[in-house]
Protein backbone atom coordinates (compact mmCIF):
# COMPACT_ATOMS: atom_id res chain seq x y z
CA UNK A 1 0.00 0.00 0.00
CA UNK A 2 1.31 3.46 -0.86
CA UNK A 3 1.47 6.05 1.90
CA UNK A 4 0.11 8.76 -0.38
CA UNK A 5 -1.69 8.48 -3.69
CA UNK A 6 -2.95 11.36 -5.80
CA UNK A 7 -4.96 10.43 -8.89
CA UNK A 8 -5.65 13.13 -11.50
CA UNK A 9 -6.08 15.76 -8.84
CA UNK A 10 -7.39 19.10 -10.00
CA UNK A 11 -7.64 21.94 -7.51
CA UNK A 12 -9.24 25.29 -8.09
CA UNK A 13 -9.24 28.52 -6.04
CA UNK A 14 -11.94 30.69 -7.53
CA UNK A 15 -11.41 30.43 -11.28
CA UNK A 16 -7.68 29.76 -10.99
CA UNK A 17 -6.34 26.23 -11.34
CA UNK A 18 -3.75 25.74 -8.60
CA UNK A 19 -3.16 22.07 -9.30
CA UNK A 20 -3.72 20.70 -12.76
CA UNK A 21 -4.11 16.96 -13.16
CA UNK A 22 -1.56 15.81 -10.60
CA UNK A 23 -0.89 12.11 -10.17
CA UNK A 24 1.73 11.23 -7.63
CA UNK A 25 2.46 8.44 -5.21
CA UNK A 26 4.71 7.90 -2.24
CA UNK A 27 5.71 4.38 -1.18
CA UNK A 28 6.21 3.35 2.42
CA UNK A 29 9.64 4.23 3.72
CA UNK A 30 10.29 6.55 0.81
CA UNK A 31 11.54 10.15 0.97
CA UNK A 32 10.05 12.38 -1.69
CA UNK A 33 11.31 15.88 -2.37
CA UNK A 34 8.58 18.23 -3.56
CA UNK A 35 10.04 21.20 -5.40
CA UNK A 36 8.69 24.18 -7.27
CA UNK A 37 8.63 27.96 -7.45
CA UNK A 38 6.55 29.99 -5.00
CA UNK A 39 2.92 29.35 -5.81
CA UNK A 40 3.66 26.22 -7.84
CA UNK A 41 1.24 24.22 -5.70
CA UNK A 42 3.52 22.58 -3.12
CA UNK A 43 1.63 23.88 -0.12
CA UNK A 44 -1.71 23.08 -1.76
CA UNK A 45 -0.53 19.51 -2.33
CA UNK A 46 0.47 19.23 1.32
CA UNK A 47 -2.90 20.62 2.41
CA UNK A 48 -4.71 18.08 0.27
CA UNK A 49 -2.75 15.28 1.91
CA UNK A 50 -3.55 16.71 5.35
CA UNK A 51 -7.24 16.94 4.50
CA UNK A 52 -7.33 20.70 5.07
CA UNK A 53 -8.57 21.02 1.48
CA UNK A 54 -10.86 18.92 -0.67
CA UNK A 55 -9.69 18.26 -4.20
CA UNK A 56 -12.01 19.90 -6.73
CA UNK A 57 -11.80 16.71 -8.79
CA UNK A 58 -9.63 13.63 -8.55
CA UNK A 59 -8.84 11.31 -5.68
CA UNK A 60 -6.46 11.60 -2.74
CA UNK A 61 -5.70 8.54 -0.60
CA UNK A 62 -3.50 8.73 2.48
CA UNK A 63 -2.32 5.66 4.42
CA UNK A 64 -5.15 3.69 2.87
CA UNK A 65 -7.86 6.10 3.99
CA UNK A 66 -9.41 9.45 3.22
CA UNK A 67 -7.34 12.45 4.30
CA UNK A 68 -8.79 14.31 7.26
CA UNK A 69 -10.12 11.25 9.10
CA UNK A 70 -9.10 11.28 12.75
CA UNK A 71 -7.45 7.86 12.50
CA UNK A 72 -5.39 8.99 9.53
CA UNK A 73 -4.43 12.31 11.09
CA UNK A 74 -3.14 10.56 14.19
CA UNK A 75 -0.56 8.82 11.98
CA UNK A 76 0.65 11.97 10.20
CA UNK A 77 3.28 14.39 11.43
CA UNK A 78 3.33 17.86 9.92
CA UNK A 79 5.85 20.65 10.21
CA UNK A 80 4.34 23.78 8.62
CA UNK A 81 6.43 26.46 6.98
CA UNK A 82 7.39 29.13 9.54
CA UNK A 83 5.86 27.16 12.39
CA UNK A 84 4.55 29.19 15.33
CA UNK A 85 3.30 28.17 18.75
CA UNK A 86 1.56 29.72 21.74
CA UNK A 87 4.10 32.30 22.97
CA UNK A 88 3.00 32.08 26.59
CA UNK A 89 3.60 28.33 26.94
CA UNK A 90 7.00 26.80 27.60
CA UNK A 91 8.50 24.40 25.07
CA UNK A 92 7.61 21.46 27.25
CA UNK A 93 4.04 22.62 27.85
CA UNK A 94 3.63 23.12 24.11
CA UNK A 95 4.70 19.58 23.33
CA UNK A 96 2.55 18.19 26.17
CA UNK A 97 -0.50 20.00 24.80
CA UNK A 98 0.01 18.68 21.30
CA UNK A 99 0.89 15.19 22.59
CA UNK A 100 -2.45 15.03 24.39
CA UNK A 101 -4.28 16.22 21.30
CA UNK A 102 -2.57 13.58 19.21
CA UNK A 103 -3.04 10.82 21.77
CA UNK A 104 0.72 10.34 21.96
CA UNK A 105 2.48 8.94 25.01
CA UNK A 106 3.38 11.78 27.36
CA UNK A 107 6.76 10.14 28.09
CA UNK A 108 7.68 10.77 24.46
CA UNK A 109 7.79 14.53 25.13
CA UNK A 110 11.07 14.46 27.08
CA UNK A 111 12.68 12.08 24.58
CA UNK A 112 11.79 14.40 21.72
CA UNK A 113 13.02 17.51 23.53
CA UNK A 114 16.31 15.68 24.07
CA UNK A 115 16.42 14.58 20.45
CA UNK A 116 16.04 18.11 19.06
CA UNK A 117 18.39 19.60 21.63
CA UNK A 118 15.82 21.65 23.55
CA UNK A 119 16.05 19.96 26.95
CA UNK A 120 17.87 22.93 28.49
CA UNK A 121 15.33 25.42 27.09
CA UNK A 122 12.26 23.27 27.72
CA UNK A 123 11.04 25.33 30.68
CA UNK A 124 11.50 28.68 28.94
CA UNK A 125 8.55 30.32 27.22
CA UNK A 126 8.33 29.88 23.47
CA UNK A 127 8.27 33.66 22.95
CA UNK A 128 11.92 33.75 24.05
CA UNK A 129 12.91 31.12 21.45
CA UNK A 130 14.98 31.93 18.39
CA UNK A 131 13.67 30.96 14.96
CA UNK A 132 15.91 27.91 14.93
CA UNK A 133 14.62 26.80 18.32
CA UNK A 134 11.02 27.22 17.18
CA UNK A 135 11.84 25.15 14.15
CA UNK A 136 13.29 22.38 16.33
CA UNK A 137 10.22 22.48 18.53
CA UNK A 138 8.15 22.24 15.36
CA UNK A 139 10.05 19.14 14.32
CA UNK A 140 9.58 17.57 17.75
CA UNK A 141 5.87 18.35 17.43
CA UNK A 142 5.75 16.63 14.05
CA UNK A 143 7.36 13.49 15.50
CA UNK A 144 4.78 13.10 18.29
CA UNK A 145 3.00 9.78 18.21
CA UNK A 146 5.56 8.15 15.86
CA UNK A 147 3.88 9.10 12.58
CA UNK A 148 3.90 6.78 9.58
CA UNK A 149 3.83 9.76 7.24
CA UNK A 150 5.83 12.92 7.80
CA UNK A 151 5.22 16.16 5.89
CA UNK A 152 7.96 18.74 6.27
CA UNK A 153 7.50 22.18 4.70
CA UNK A 154 10.83 24.04 4.55
CA UNK A 155 12.20 22.16 7.56
CA UNK A 156 15.69 23.70 7.51
CA UNK A 157 14.71 27.37 7.47
CA UNK A 158 16.44 29.11 10.38
CA UNK A 159 18.53 26.09 11.34
CA UNK A 160 22.30 26.41 11.60
CA UNK A 161 24.43 23.96 9.56
CA UNK A 162 24.90 21.55 12.48
CA UNK A 163 21.18 21.50 13.29
CA UNK A 164 20.46 21.02 9.59
CA UNK A 165 22.73 17.97 9.49
CA UNK A 166 21.04 16.62 12.61
CA UNK A 167 17.65 17.10 10.99
CA UNK A 168 18.71 15.13 7.95
CA UNK A 169 20.10 12.40 10.20
CA UNK A 170 16.73 12.19 11.93
CA UNK A 171 15.05 11.98 8.54
CA UNK A 172 17.42 9.20 7.46
CA UNK A 173 16.77 7.23 10.64
CA UNK A 174 12.98 7.60 10.32
CA UNK A 175 13.13 6.44 6.72
CA UNK A 176 15.07 3.35 7.80
CA UNK A 177 12.29 2.66 10.31
CA UNK A 178 9.77 2.73 7.45
CA UNK A 179 8.37 6.26 7.78
CA UNK A 180 7.29 7.86 4.51
CA UNK A 181 8.47 11.45 4.23
CA UNK A 182 7.61 14.40 2.00
CA UNK A 183 10.01 17.35 2.10
CA UNK A 184 9.23 20.68 0.46
CA UNK A 185 12.33 22.82 0.25
CA UNK A 186 14.09 25.52 -1.70
CA UNK A 187 17.48 24.48 -0.31
CA UNK A 188 18.09 21.98 -3.09
CA UNK A 189 21.77 21.14 -2.48
CA UNK A 190 20.91 20.42 1.16
CA UNK A 191 18.19 17.86 0.52
CA UNK A 192 19.73 16.28 -2.57
CA UNK A 193 21.58 13.46 -0.78
CA UNK A 194 18.58 12.52 1.37
CA UNK A 195 15.73 12.12 -1.07
CA UNK A 196 14.80 8.94 -2.91
CA UNK A 197 12.69 10.69 -5.51
CA UNK A 198 12.05 14.24 -6.60
CA UNK A 199 8.83 15.76 -7.90
CA UNK A 200 9.02 19.11 -9.67
CA UNK A 201 5.91 21.29 -9.77
CA UNK A 202 5.62 24.33 -12.00
CA UNK A 203 2.53 26.45 -12.53
CA UNK A 204 0.37 23.78 -10.92
CA UNK A 205 1.54 20.97 -13.18
CA UNK A 206 3.79 18.08 -12.32
CA UNK A 207 6.75 18.65 -14.65
CA UNK A 208 8.84 15.68 -13.60
CA UNK A 209 8.94 12.93 -11.02
CA UNK A 210 11.51 10.21 -10.47
CA UNK A 211 14.84 9.34 -8.89
CA UNK A 212 17.68 11.77 -9.57
CA UNK A 213 19.12 9.15 -11.92
CA UNK A 214 15.89 8.95 -13.87
CA UNK A 215 15.56 12.71 -14.06
CA UNK A 216 19.12 13.06 -15.27
CA UNK A 217 18.71 10.57 -18.08
CA UNK A 218 15.40 12.20 -18.99
CA UNK A 219 16.80 15.73 -19.04
CA UNK A 220 20.09 14.83 -20.74
CA UNK A 221 21.84 17.80 -19.15
CA UNK A 222 25.58 18.01 -19.82
CA UNK A 223 28.05 16.62 -17.30
CA UNK A 224 30.70 19.00 -15.93
CA UNK A 225 34.26 17.74 -16.12
CA UNK A 226 36.96 19.85 -14.51
CA UNK A 227 40.60 19.30 -15.34
CA UNK A 228 43.70 20.98 -13.93
CA UNK A 229 47.00 21.65 -15.69
CA UNK A 230 45.85 21.22 -19.29
CA UNK A 231 45.43 23.81 -22.04
CA UNK A 232 42.24 24.59 -23.95
CA UNK A 233 43.83 23.17 -27.08
CA UNK A 234 44.56 19.87 -25.33
CA UNK A 235 41.05 19.64 -23.90
CA UNK A 236 39.17 20.53 -27.09
CA UNK A 237 37.39 17.74 -28.92
CA UNK A 238 34.33 17.51 -31.19
CA UNK A 239 32.09 16.06 -28.45
CA UNK A 240 32.94 18.83 -25.95
CA UNK A 241 30.04 21.28 -25.87
CA UNK A 242 31.83 24.12 -24.12
CA UNK A 243 35.09 24.92 -22.33
CA UNK A 244 35.56 27.75 -19.88
CA UNK A 245 38.55 28.65 -17.74
CA UNK A 246 38.11 28.52 -13.96
CA UNK A 247 40.45 29.94 -11.35
CA UNK A 248 44.12 28.95 -11.56
CA UNK A 249 44.99 25.99 -13.75
CA UNK A 250 41.44 24.66 -13.89
CA UNK A 251 39.14 24.40 -16.91
CA UNK A 252 35.55 23.20 -17.07
CA UNK A 253 34.16 21.14 -19.93
CA UNK A 254 30.53 20.37 -20.67
CA UNK A 255 29.82 17.04 -22.37
CA UNK A 256 26.69 15.00 -23.00
CA UNK A 257 26.19 12.18 -20.42
CA UNK A 258 26.83 9.54 -23.11
CA UNK A 259 30.26 11.07 -23.90
CA UNK A 260 31.29 11.30 -20.26
CA UNK A 261 33.38 8.12 -19.91
CA UNK A 262 35.16 8.53 -23.26
CA UNK A 263 36.09 12.12 -22.43
CA UNK A 264 37.40 11.20 -18.98
CA UNK A 265 39.54 8.45 -20.50
CA UNK A 266 40.90 10.83 -23.12
CA UNK A 267 41.78 13.49 -20.52
CA UNK A 268 43.44 10.94 -18.21
CA UNK A 269 45.77 9.98 -21.06
CA UNK A 270 46.85 13.65 -21.19
CA UNK A 271 47.99 13.25 -17.56
CA UNK A 272 46.20 16.15 -15.86
CA UNK A 273 47.23 17.34 -12.38
CA UNK A 274 43.71 16.71 -11.14
CA UNK A 275 40.24 15.78 -12.41
CA UNK A 276 36.66 16.24 -11.11
CA UNK A 277 33.43 14.91 -12.61
CA UNK A 278 30.10 16.48 -11.58
CA UNK A 279 26.80 15.05 -12.78
CA UNK A 280 23.99 17.63 -13.12
CA UNK A 281 22.86 18.60 -9.63
CA UNK A 282 19.29 18.69 -8.38
CA UNK A 283 19.51 22.45 -8.79
CA UNK A 284 20.51 22.09 -12.47
CA UNK A 285 17.63 19.69 -13.03
CA UNK A 286 15.23 22.01 -11.23
CA UNK A 287 16.25 24.97 -13.39
CA UNK A 288 15.97 22.83 -16.50
CA UNK A 289 12.40 21.77 -15.70
CA UNK A 290 11.40 25.30 -14.69
CA UNK A 291 12.64 26.52 -18.06
CA UNK A 292 10.78 23.71 -19.83
CA UNK A 293 7.59 24.76 -18.08
CA UNK A 294 8.12 28.40 -18.97
CA UNK A 295 8.05 29.17 -15.27
CA UNK A 296 11.28 31.12 -15.01
CA UNK A 297 10.75 34.38 -13.21
CA UNK A 298 7.34 33.29 -11.93
CA UNK A 299 6.77 34.50 -8.41
CA UNK A 300 3.42 33.21 -7.31
CA UNK A 301 1.56 34.54 -4.33
CA UNK A 302 1.60 32.26 -1.32
CA UNK A 303 -1.87 30.88 -0.68
CA UNK B 1 -14.93 14.33 24.78
CA UNK B 2 -11.29 13.95 25.75
CA UNK B 3 -10.23 16.36 23.03
CA UNK B 4 -12.69 18.98 24.27
CA UNK B 5 -11.15 18.70 27.72
CA UNK B 6 -7.62 18.96 26.28
CA UNK B 7 -8.47 22.30 24.67
CA UNK B 8 -10.44 23.46 27.72
CA UNK B 9 -7.61 22.82 30.17
CA UNK B 10 -5.22 24.86 28.04
CA UNK B 11 -7.65 27.79 27.88
CA UNK B 12 -8.27 27.54 31.59
CA UNK B 13 -4.58 27.48 32.50
CA UNK B 14 -4.02 30.40 30.11
CA UNK B 15 -6.68 32.27 32.08
CA UNK B 16 -4.91 31.51 35.34
CA UNK B 17 -1.49 32.34 33.90
CA UNK B 18 -2.34 35.73 32.47
CA UNK B 19 -4.30 36.55 35.65
CA UNK B 20 -7.58 37.11 33.84
CA UNK B 21 -9.36 35.02 36.41
CA UNK B 22 -7.78 36.81 39.34
CA UNK B 23 -8.58 40.22 37.82
CA UNK B 24 -12.22 39.35 37.15
CA UNK B 25 -12.70 37.88 40.63
CA UNK B 26 -11.21 40.92 42.34
CA UNK B 27 -13.24 43.37 40.26
CA UNK B 28 -16.46 41.49 40.99
CA UNK B 29 -15.70 41.21 44.71
CA UNK B 30 -14.83 44.89 45.09
CA UNK B 31 -17.85 46.07 43.12
CA UNK B 32 -20.21 43.74 44.95
CA UNK B 33 -19.01 44.79 48.38
CA UNK B 34 -18.99 48.43 47.33
CA UNK B 35 -22.51 48.27 46.02
CA UNK B 36 -23.80 46.37 49.03
CA UNK B 37 -22.55 49.04 51.42
CA UNK B 38 -22.63 52.23 49.41
CA UNK B 39 -25.34 51.46 46.87
CA UNK B 40 -27.85 53.49 48.82
CA UNK B 41 -25.53 56.46 49.27
CA UNK B 42 -27.51 58.45 46.72
CA UNK B 43 -30.54 58.37 49.01
CA UNK B 44 -28.48 59.55 51.95
CA UNK B 45 -27.88 56.19 53.57
CA UNK B 46 -24.66 54.35 54.12
CA UNK B 47 -24.57 50.67 54.93
CA UNK B 48 -26.36 47.57 53.81
CA UNK B 49 -30.03 48.25 52.98
CA UNK B 50 -31.78 45.11 51.76
CA UNK B 51 -31.12 42.00 49.71
CA UNK B 52 -33.52 42.94 46.85
CA UNK B 53 -32.00 46.40 46.52
CA UNK B 54 -28.47 45.00 46.55
CA UNK B 55 -29.24 42.33 43.97
CA UNK B 56 -31.00 44.90 41.78
CA UNK B 57 -27.98 47.21 41.86
CA UNK B 58 -25.56 44.34 41.28
CA UNK B 59 -27.64 43.06 38.36
CA UNK B 60 -27.73 46.40 36.60
CA UNK B 61 -23.97 46.63 36.98
CA UNK B 62 -23.36 43.05 35.83
CA UNK B 63 -25.53 43.71 32.78
CA UNK B 64 -22.81 46.06 31.60
CA UNK B 65 -19.75 44.26 32.90
CA UNK B 66 -20.45 40.61 32.25
CA UNK B 67 -20.92 40.90 28.46
CA UNK B 68 -17.88 43.15 28.20
CA UNK B 69 -15.65 40.74 30.11
CA UNK B 70 -16.91 37.72 28.18
CA UNK B 71 -16.33 39.47 24.85
CA UNK B 72 -12.84 40.57 25.90
CA UNK B 73 -12.00 37.05 27.03
CA UNK B 74 -13.08 35.34 23.82
CA UNK B 75 -13.07 37.74 20.89
CA UNK B 76 -9.71 36.43 19.59
CA UNK B 77 -10.43 32.75 20.28
CA UNK B 78 -10.46 31.74 16.62
CA UNK B 79 -9.03 34.68 14.70
CA UNK B 80 -6.18 35.01 17.21
CA UNK B 81 -5.13 31.39 16.68
CA UNK B 82 -5.40 31.93 12.95
CA UNK B 83 -3.18 35.01 13.04
CA UNK B 84 -0.77 33.27 15.39
CA UNK B 85 -0.49 30.37 12.96
CA UNK B 86 -1.58 27.72 15.46
CA UNK B 87 -5.06 27.20 14.01
CA UNK B 88 -3.74 25.54 10.87
CA UNK B 89 -1.55 23.24 12.93
CA UNK B 90 -4.45 22.44 15.26
CA UNK B 91 -6.66 21.53 12.30
CA UNK B 92 -4.14 18.92 11.13
CA UNK B 93 -4.54 17.15 14.47
CA UNK B 94 -7.19 14.50 15.11
CA UNK B 95 -9.66 17.06 16.45
CA UNK B 96 -12.77 18.47 14.85
CA UNK B 97 -13.70 22.13 14.62
CA UNK B 98 -16.66 21.47 16.89
CA UNK B 99 -14.34 20.02 19.52
CA UNK B 100 -12.00 23.03 19.29
CA UNK B 101 -14.93 25.42 19.70
CA UNK B 102 -16.55 23.49 22.56
CA UNK B 103 -13.17 23.10 24.28
CA UNK B 104 -12.62 26.84 24.20
CA UNK B 105 -16.18 27.40 25.41
CA UNK B 106 -15.72 25.04 28.36
CA UNK B 107 -12.34 26.57 29.25
CA UNK B 108 -13.48 30.18 29.01
CA UNK B 109 -16.75 29.28 30.71
CA UNK B 110 -14.85 27.79 33.63
CA UNK B 111 -12.78 30.97 34.01
CA UNK B 112 -15.86 33.17 33.87
CA UNK B 113 -18.00 30.94 36.09
CA UNK B 114 -15.34 30.49 38.76
CA UNK B 115 -14.42 34.19 38.79
CA UNK B 116 -18.11 35.08 39.18
CA UNK B 117 -18.53 32.53 41.95
CA UNK B 118 -15.43 33.70 43.81
CA UNK B 119 -16.04 37.42 43.31
CA UNK B 120 -19.71 37.60 44.16
CA UNK B 121 -19.44 34.69 46.59
CA UNK B 122 -16.96 36.69 48.67
CA UNK B 123 -19.43 39.58 48.75
CA UNK B 124 -22.21 37.24 49.88
CA UNK B 125 -20.02 35.87 52.64
CA UNK B 126 -19.09 39.39 53.72
CA UNK B 127 -22.75 40.33 53.95
CA UNK B 128 -23.61 37.17 55.88
CA UNK B 129 -20.84 37.80 58.38
CA UNK B 130 -21.06 41.57 58.78
CA UNK B 131 -24.78 42.32 58.56
CA UNK B 132 -26.63 41.36 61.74
CA UNK B 133 -29.98 39.57 61.54
CA UNK B 134 -29.71 38.85 57.82
CA UNK B 135 -32.07 36.24 56.42
CA UNK B 136 -29.49 33.65 55.47
CA UNK B 137 -31.79 31.49 53.36
CA UNK B 138 -32.92 34.50 51.34
CA UNK B 139 -29.32 35.68 50.91
CA UNK B 140 -28.11 32.30 49.67
CA UNK B 141 -31.08 31.90 47.33
CA UNK B 142 -30.75 35.40 45.88
CA UNK B 143 -26.99 35.21 45.38
CA UNK B 144 -27.13 31.71 43.93
CA UNK B 145 -29.67 32.87 41.38
CA UNK B 146 -27.64 35.97 40.69
CA UNK B 147 -24.34 34.10 40.25
CA UNK B 148 -25.81 31.36 38.04
CA UNK B 149 -27.71 33.83 35.84
CA UNK B 150 -24.65 36.10 35.58
CA UNK B 151 -22.55 33.15 34.45
CA UNK B 152 -25.21 32.21 31.91
CA UNK B 153 -25.21 35.76 30.58
CA UNK B 154 -21.44 35.54 30.30
CA UNK B 155 -21.74 32.25 28.41
CA UNK B 156 -24.11 33.85 25.90
CA UNK B 157 -21.56 36.54 25.15
CA UNK B 158 -18.69 34.05 25.02
CA UNK B 159 -20.60 32.19 22.31
CA UNK B 160 -21.39 35.46 20.52
CA UNK B 161 -17.68 36.34 20.68
CA UNK B 162 -16.89 33.05 18.92
CA UNK B 163 -19.33 33.99 16.17
CA UNK B 164 -17.43 37.25 15.59
CA UNK B 165 -14.08 35.55 15.99
CA UNK B 166 -14.94 32.91 13.39
CA UNK B 167 -16.17 35.57 11.00
CA UNK B 168 -13.44 38.22 11.34
CA UNK B 169 -10.38 38.14 9.11
CA UNK B 170 -8.25 40.07 11.58
CA UNK B 171 -8.00 40.29 15.33
CA UNK B 172 -8.50 44.06 15.31
CA UNK B 173 -11.75 43.81 13.37
CA UNK B 174 -12.95 41.12 15.79
CA UNK B 175 -12.26 43.54 18.65
CA UNK B 176 -14.21 46.26 16.87
CA UNK B 177 -17.13 43.95 16.19
CA UNK B 178 -17.11 42.83 19.83
CA UNK B 179 -17.33 46.40 21.03
CA UNK B 180 -20.16 47.06 18.59
CA UNK B 181 -22.03 44.00 19.77
CA UNK B 182 -21.68 45.07 23.39
CA UNK B 183 -22.96 48.53 22.55
CA UNK B 184 -25.90 47.05 20.65
CA UNK B 185 -27.15 44.71 23.35
CA UNK B 186 -26.32 46.77 26.42
CA UNK B 187 -27.25 50.29 25.28
CA UNK B 188 -28.76 50.62 21.83
CA UNK B 189 -31.34 47.84 22.10
CA UNK B 190 -33.20 49.34 25.06
CA UNK B 191 -33.07 52.85 23.65
CA UNK B 192 -34.41 51.60 20.33
CA UNK B 193 -37.20 49.77 22.11
CA UNK B 194 -38.17 52.90 24.05
CA UNK B 195 -38.02 54.92 20.85
CA UNK B 196 -40.37 52.50 19.12
CA UNK B 197 -42.70 52.78 22.08
CA UNK B 198 -42.68 56.57 22.05
CA UNK B 199 -42.80 57.17 18.31
CA UNK B 200 -45.52 54.62 17.60
CA UNK B 201 -47.76 56.33 20.20
CA UNK B 202 -49.54 53.13 21.01
CA UNK B 203 -50.13 52.02 17.42
CA UNK B 204 -47.51 49.35 17.96
CA UNK B 205 -49.24 46.46 19.62
CA UNK B 206 -48.55 46.92 23.35
CA UNK B 207 -48.91 43.18 23.93
CA UNK B 208 -46.09 42.40 21.52
CA UNK B 209 -43.58 44.86 22.88
CA UNK B 210 -42.59 43.05 26.08
CA UNK B 211 -41.84 39.93 24.05
CA UNK B 212 -39.18 41.88 22.21
CA UNK B 213 -37.20 41.95 25.45
CA UNK B 214 -36.51 38.25 24.91
CA UNK B 215 -34.47 39.21 21.85
CA UNK B 216 -31.85 40.69 24.12
CA UNK B 217 -30.02 38.32 26.49
CA UNK B 218 -29.03 41.24 28.71
CA UNK B 219 -32.69 42.13 29.20
CA UNK B 220 -33.62 38.52 29.93
CA UNK B 221 -30.91 38.52 32.56
CA UNK B 222 -32.24 41.65 34.17
CA UNK B 223 -35.78 40.28 34.12
CA UNK B 224 -34.61 37.14 35.91
CA UNK B 225 -32.92 39.10 38.66
CA UNK B 226 -35.47 41.90 39.09
CA UNK B 227 -38.64 39.87 38.79
CA UNK B 228 -37.63 37.62 41.65
CA UNK B 229 -38.72 40.14 44.22
CA UNK B 230 -42.37 41.15 44.56
CA UNK B 231 -41.62 44.64 45.79
CA UNK B 232 -39.13 45.70 43.15
CA UNK B 233 -39.44 49.41 43.16
CA UNK B 234 -36.35 49.92 41.05
CA UNK B 235 -37.83 48.76 37.77
CA UNK B 236 -37.22 51.64 35.43
CA UNK B 237 -36.98 52.11 31.70
CA UNK B 238 -37.85 49.14 29.54
CA UNK B 239 -37.89 46.91 32.60
CA UNK B 240 -41.25 48.41 33.43
CA UNK B 241 -42.57 46.61 30.37
CA UNK B 242 -41.75 43.33 31.98
CA UNK B 243 -44.74 43.62 34.24
CA UNK B 244 -46.85 42.89 31.16
CA UNK B 245 -44.87 39.81 30.27
CA UNK B 246 -46.97 36.81 31.22
CA UNK B 247 -44.14 34.31 31.48
CA UNK B 248 -42.73 32.43 34.42
CA UNK B 249 -39.09 32.73 35.40
CA UNK B 250 -38.53 29.19 34.11
CA UNK B 251 -39.28 30.47 30.63
CA UNK B 252 -36.79 33.31 31.11
CA UNK B 253 -34.10 30.86 32.21
CA UNK B 254 -34.97 28.70 29.21
CA UNK B 255 -34.60 31.69 26.91
CA UNK B 256 -31.15 32.49 28.28
CA UNK B 257 -30.04 28.88 27.79
CA UNK B 258 -31.52 28.96 24.29
CA UNK B 259 -29.41 32.03 23.57
CA UNK B 260 -26.28 30.12 24.60
CA UNK B 261 -27.14 27.11 22.43
CA UNK B 262 -28.18 29.16 19.40
CA UNK B 263 -25.09 31.39 19.55
CA UNK B 264 -22.81 28.36 19.84
CA UNK B 265 -24.52 26.71 16.88
CA UNK B 266 -24.09 29.88 14.84
CA UNK B 267 -20.43 30.09 15.87
CA UNK B 268 -19.88 26.48 14.80
CA UNK B 269 -21.49 27.16 11.45
CA UNK B 270 -19.30 30.22 10.94
CA UNK B 271 -16.17 28.36 12.03
CA UNK B 272 -16.92 25.46 9.69
CA UNK B 273 -17.12 27.89 6.78
CA UNK B 274 -13.81 29.53 7.62
CA UNK B 275 -10.95 28.41 5.35
CA UNK B 276 -7.94 27.12 7.20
Amino acid sequence: MNAVELHNVYQQYGSMAVLDNISLSLAEGEVLGLFGHNGAGKTTTVRLILGLLQATTGEVRVLGGTPGESDIRRQIGFLPENVTFYPQLTGRETLLHFARLKGAAVQQVDDLLEQVGLTAASSKRVKTYSKGMRQRLGLAQALLGRPRLLLLDEPTVGLDPIATQELYQVIGRLRDEGTSIVICSHVLPGVEPYIDRAAVLALGRLEAVGTLHELRSQAQLPVRIRAAGLTVAQLSAPEVQAIRPLHGVWHELLVAPMDKLATVQRILQLQPQDLEVQPPSLEDLYCYYMEQAGALGVAGVQQ
Amino acid sequence: MNQIWNIARKEFSDGLRNRWMLAISVVFALLAVGIAWFGAAASGQIGFTSIPATIASLASLATFLMPLIALLLAYDAIVGEDEGGTLMLLLTYPISRGQILLGKFVGHGMILGLATLIGFGCAAVAIAVLVPEIELAMLVWAFTRFIVSSTLLGLVFLALAYVLSSRAAEKSSAAGLALGLWFLFVLVFDLALLAVLVISEGTFSPEALPWLLLLNPADIYRLINLAGFESSSSTVGVMALAGDLPVSSAVLWGCLVAWVVASLALAHWMFARRTA
